[in-house]
């Protein structure tokens, strides 16, 4: 935990180094009769972050700080999961805008259930059917809300002209 | 009496059995609507808007009004259930709402947001109905100053948001904010922030895209590791005894949910300011008056009601400006506005006057629209908890597949699709290291108002900084704010003050 | 993403293809096979958005399209995010924009990688008027008196407006150049705020579009001294033009609708048809005359002149305003 402590200071101090050299684009001082510039928000915010997790890291050092979870590293066995489950996400994210959110959604649906899940293929027959039509037609057809298609577009032409 | 026998005829068009069966559509449609993570009412009524022109008016009206309810109480569903505020009205729903449904009491925490939401747009629909008129006035006071002594005001109550780590709160408030600058500088015209010089983050960074990442995809997360394959959240059951017993529960509430109404309907009638301060400011004072006030955030039933209370009632009172100013306080009453201009209609001072039938069927309608609203609600609880019943790893699924399609939805960007990811990632690390993440979410919301109108203070009086106190309305404001901030210091100084002395005697 | 984008167009054109093959009459048989996307430069709520939601809303009232019309917000960075948007949709045949005049002046304000050129004109529905207004309670009726005040409160005047850069600032340095006057520009969110903040007095004056003040202008709280139009305003009958003063001040908004590069050339007929057929209906004959706009119909070649000339003066008036990007 204290070394977790120690990296996320770290991190975020340099998050708030990089803000605050993007502020500096626009002007970060007081504009003499108009207040504030634009910059001065994001830049001295950042200052003040950069302030605060500085002191959670420098107070590491002097007294244990505290916290709740002892242990940050979570245990071996979720470890896989987690990671898992963070990899199929930004997959699935990732293949949205080429085969489309539907065939993104159902391979990752298809994916979670069997290997996280441990369920049989008839639910997940059902649930991978059944979500992304339930998508269709709220998303789609009511709310009008186009989802991604990606290469699957031509598969979706007759269903327009039979729901719109 | 005239306000009577307006409202009377208003009744009488709602009340038609066409018009009846258009409310309960169109609560229902708004329940679900709001209900769906990254989807609110400004959803439902964009969508039923262009309809509006094929049915009768007054009909139009009413299904807009029930949509508009509808998406309110919705919104409070998804926050209890999973812990994902559907709009930035019901961040503070999750505070305690949340815990609630995770100690297995998801349908009292809804039937606790249900009454609540009635109580206030009831309220704030009376108050509505005999003030609207002469309360324009009060909106018109509010100018720049005002309006950033308000947002200053609802900042206060982050004080007892927090974690119990002060610097790692600070971190999180000033990354909320930051990120909130991100896109256009309203006052230079100029962009700023673009990371990685992405066209994405031109419209800078949505709240409901933070919300979903840390609540969404971060609490799956952190709830499949400490959980792994048993269930998070208890299997909640609902019994018609447990209806009943959390009905009376509510009762003994009436304090919170009348002052939560009131502060709800002022708050939200200040054009700029909305229904999340409200919220937000009701949920804080109901904690810092509560004579226990460490049990809020650990699903206290109080905590749900102060914030449901105030967010409907703002709803309502967001309305006001709406029709007597013609000035949108969301981007829901920004279509109503566009609406009501296609109609024909001129929002504005004259608008009760030259079309009494048009404010007097809306008003009527919001009456009806609420009480359809809370009937509806009740009776559909039991399905919202059925559905929690899920197998664990299901549940989790579907809420991802939810995040990934909600995020999508209201800007139809991937690119927040994979800010939802990262910010979801990196969530559920800073939680695990005990940032707190409420300060940050909310950070968000009030971080552009806040500075937008500070810096259009200024610049109105050259720069000088006095303009806060000076004018008598914000300093007002100024003198609440610097109490709140205060009160939870001094508790603590004299709780103290008494343990030292004790032994001393 | 470019594979993404060509193929997606090679379909479209395949499609339009078939289509068109189908059929014995070429061009004019182009239909869309899809929902058709709006894109609005604009965030949700302001005129640009009401307007186009407006068209949609006639469009699916009359049946005058077989897909609906969506439209999609993409307002970030005054229209950057819409117009980046639309360059990489070369060659789609289902995405029109509704621009505004940021259209002109947020690619030249920064660089962004967009040349407008390229893009394929639609429609030009309506030009927006701009009139400059006071408080009724203030004792200004003319634009004498009004210089003369600004004059005396010696560069405190309060010039209420839409974000810098954009028409409303563009408006409020036209009249310093033209007056020899200087302001206070307060920028605020929208249109609507901005009236509103005049008839609380948190600012002295503003230069709103006709409907953004109609309401209040009704009720007698908000007086207009002149008019930026080429003409009297149908609506303000009694209010002198800038240039009846004596003063050459004419500015307005454009409303038009373009598509992206190489759309097909059957759908560009398509959708100038279509609006065409909107711009003729009794609905937007009668918003525009209530909202004192000039709705005279643009198209094809005539409306990229117009455009490319707006995009010059307002390159013009940003240069003066030293406001121009490198």
């Amino acid at each position: 935990m204290l070394a977790a402590d120690r990296i996320i200071a770290v991190a975020l101090m340099g998050l708030s180094l990089y803000f605050m050299w993007h502020a500096t684009v626009l002007p970060i001082g007081w504009v003499e009769g108009s207040g504030p510039g634009g910059g001065s928000f994001p830049f001295w915010l950042s200052a003040i972050m950069l302030g605060a997790s500085a002191i959670v890291l420098l107070r590491s050092f002097t007294r244990a700080a505290p916290h709740k979870n002892e242990k940050f590293i979570p245990d071996a066995d979720a470890i896989p999961q987690i990671l898992g489950v963070s990899g199929l996400l930004i997959a699935t994210i990732a293949a949205t805008p080429l085969v489309g959110a539907y065939v993104a959604l159902m391979a990752f649906l298809v994916f979670y259930l069997r290997i996280f899940g441990h369920h049989g293929w008839l639910l997940i027959g059902i649930l991978t059917i059944a979500t992304p039509v339930f998508l269709f037609f709220f998303f789609e057809v009511t709310l009008k809300i186009l989802l991604p298609k990606g290469i699957t577009e031509p598969l979706f032409i007759p269903l327009y002209a039979q729901f719109f | 009496m005239e306000i009577l026998a307006l409202l009377a005829e208003g009744f009488a068009t709602s009340l038609s059995p066409l018009n009846i069966m258009i409310v309960l559509i169109g609560v229902t449609a708004g329940l679900f609507i709001g209900a769906m993570p990254g989807l609110g009412s400004v959803n439902g009524v964009a969508i039923v808007l262009p309809l509006t022109f094929i049915v009768p008016p007054s009909s139009a009206i009413i299904l807009l009004a029930a949509i508009y309810y509808g998406a309110m109480y919705g919104g409070a569903v998804s926050s209890i259930l999973l812990g994902i505020p559907g709009a930035s009205t019901a961040v503070a729903t999750t505070f305690d709402g949340r815990p609630m449904a995770q100690k297995g009491e998801a349908g009292l925490a809804l039937i606790a947001a249900a009454v609540a939401s009635f109580v206030g747009g009831t309220i704030s629909v009376i108050l509505f109905t005999i003030f609207a008129v002469p309360l324009a006035d009060l909106a018109l006071a509010f100018g720049p100053a005002e309006e950033f002594a308000l947002v200053l005001m609802a900042f206060t109550t982050f004080v007892g948001l927090g974690g119990d780590d002060i610097f790692k709160t600070i971190v999180m408030i000033s990354l909320g904010l930051v990120l909130s600058t991100v896109g256009l500088d309203l006052i230079s015209g100029q962009p700023r922030l673009i990371f990685f010089d992405m066209p994405g983050f031109y419209s800078g960074i949505s709240f409901l895209v933070l919300a979903i990442g840390v609540y969404g995809v971060g609490e799956v997360l952190y709830t499949i590791e400490t959980s792994r394959t048993s269930p998070a959240v208890t299997p909640a059951r609902l019994s018609f005894a447990e209806l009943r017993a959390g009905l009376v529960r509510m009762n003994r509430l009436w304090r919170t949910m009348s002052f939560g109404s009131v502060l709800g309907f002022f708050v939200g009638m200040l054009p700029a300011a909305g229904a999340t301060p409200a919220a937000l400011m009701s949920y804080g004072m109901a904690k810092s008056m509560s004579k226990k006030p460490e049990t809020f955030g650990r699903g206290n039933i109080e905590g749900v009601a102060a914030p449901e209370t105030a967010n409907n009632a703002a709803s309502t009172g967001s309305l006001l400006p709406m029709l007597t100013l013609g000035i949108p306080g969301s981007p829901t009453t920004a279509l109503l506005l566009g609406g009501m201009v296609m109609w024909g209609l001129v929002p504005g001072p004259m608008l009760f006057i030259e079309s009494p039938d048009f404010v007097w069927g809306l008003i009527s309608s919001l009456y009806t629209a609420n009480l359809a609203a809370v009937l509806i609600n009740i009776a559909l609880i039991p399905i919202f908890v059925w559905a929690l019943r899920m197998p664990f790893s299901v549940l989790c699924a579907m809420v991802l597949v939810l995040c990934i399609v909600g995020g999508f939805a209201p800007s139809q960007k991937m690119h927040d699709v994979w800010l939802i990811a990262v910010f979801g990632i990196a969530g559920y690390v800073l939680r695990k290291a005990d940032y707190p993440l409420a300060p940050l979410v909310l950070a968000l919301v009030l971080g552009p108002l806040m500075e937008k109108s500070f810096r259009q203070a200024l610049i109105g009086e050259q720069g000088n900084i006095l303009v806060f106190v000076e004018r008598p309305l914000s300093a007002l404001f100024v003198a609440l704010s610097v109490l709140f901030f205060l009160l939870p210091i001094i508790k603590m100084v004299a709780r103290r003050r008494s343990k030292s002395t004790a032994p001393a005697e | 993403m470019m594979n993404k984008f060509t193929r997606r167009s090679a379909l479209a054109t395949l499609t339009a293809a078939a289509l068109a093959i189908g059929s014995p009459a070429m061009a004019e048989d182009w239909q869309p096979n899809k929902p058709i996307e709006m894109v609005i430069m604009a965030g949700q709520g302001g005129g640009a958005d009401r307007l186009a939601r407006l068209f949609q809303s006639i469009i699916q009232k009359n049946n005058l399209s077989n897909m609906p019309v969506l439209p999609v917000n993409k307002g970030g960075g005054s229209g950057a995010e819409a117009l980046r948007y639309l360059k990489d949709k070369e060659g789609d045949a289902h995405t029109i924009m509704a621009t505004l005049n940021s259209y002109y002046t947020t690619p030249l304000r920064t660089d962004i990688g967009v040349d407008i050129e390229d893009f394929n004109p639609i429609a030009r529905m309506a030009n927006d008027n701009f009139i400059l207004w006071v408080n009724s309670e203030s004792d200004i009726e003319t634009l004498d008196d009004y210089v003369a005040a600004v004059k005396e409160a010696g560069g405190t005047w309060k010039m209420g407006g839409t974000g810098s850069g954009q028409e409303d600032s563009l408006v409020t340095a036209m009249m310093e150049n033209e007056f020899g006057l200087e302001y206070t520009y307060v920028p605020f969110d929208g249109g609507g705020t901005v009236a509103k903040n005049l008839i609380g007095n948190h600012i002295d004056s503003t230069v709103n579009n006709p409907a953004e003040q109609m309401g209040f202008y009704k009720a007698g709280k908000s007086r207009p001294i002149a008019t930026f139009s080429e003409e009297r305003l149908e609506a303000f009958p009694d209010v002198p033009t800038m240039r009846e003063l004596g003063h050459d001040l004419v500015y307005t908004m454009q409303r038009s609708f373009v598509a992206p590069k190489d759309m097909p050339d059957a759908a560009v007929a398509y959708y100038t048809d279509l609006f065409k057929k909107v711009s003729e209906t009794e609905e937007w004959q009668k918003y525009a005359a209530d909202e004192a706009l000039d709705a005279q119909f643009l198209s094809g070649d005539d409306l990229q002149q117009f455009l490319l000339n707006g995009r010059e003066v307002h390159r013009n008036i940003l240069d003066g305003m030293g406001e121009l990007g490198s």
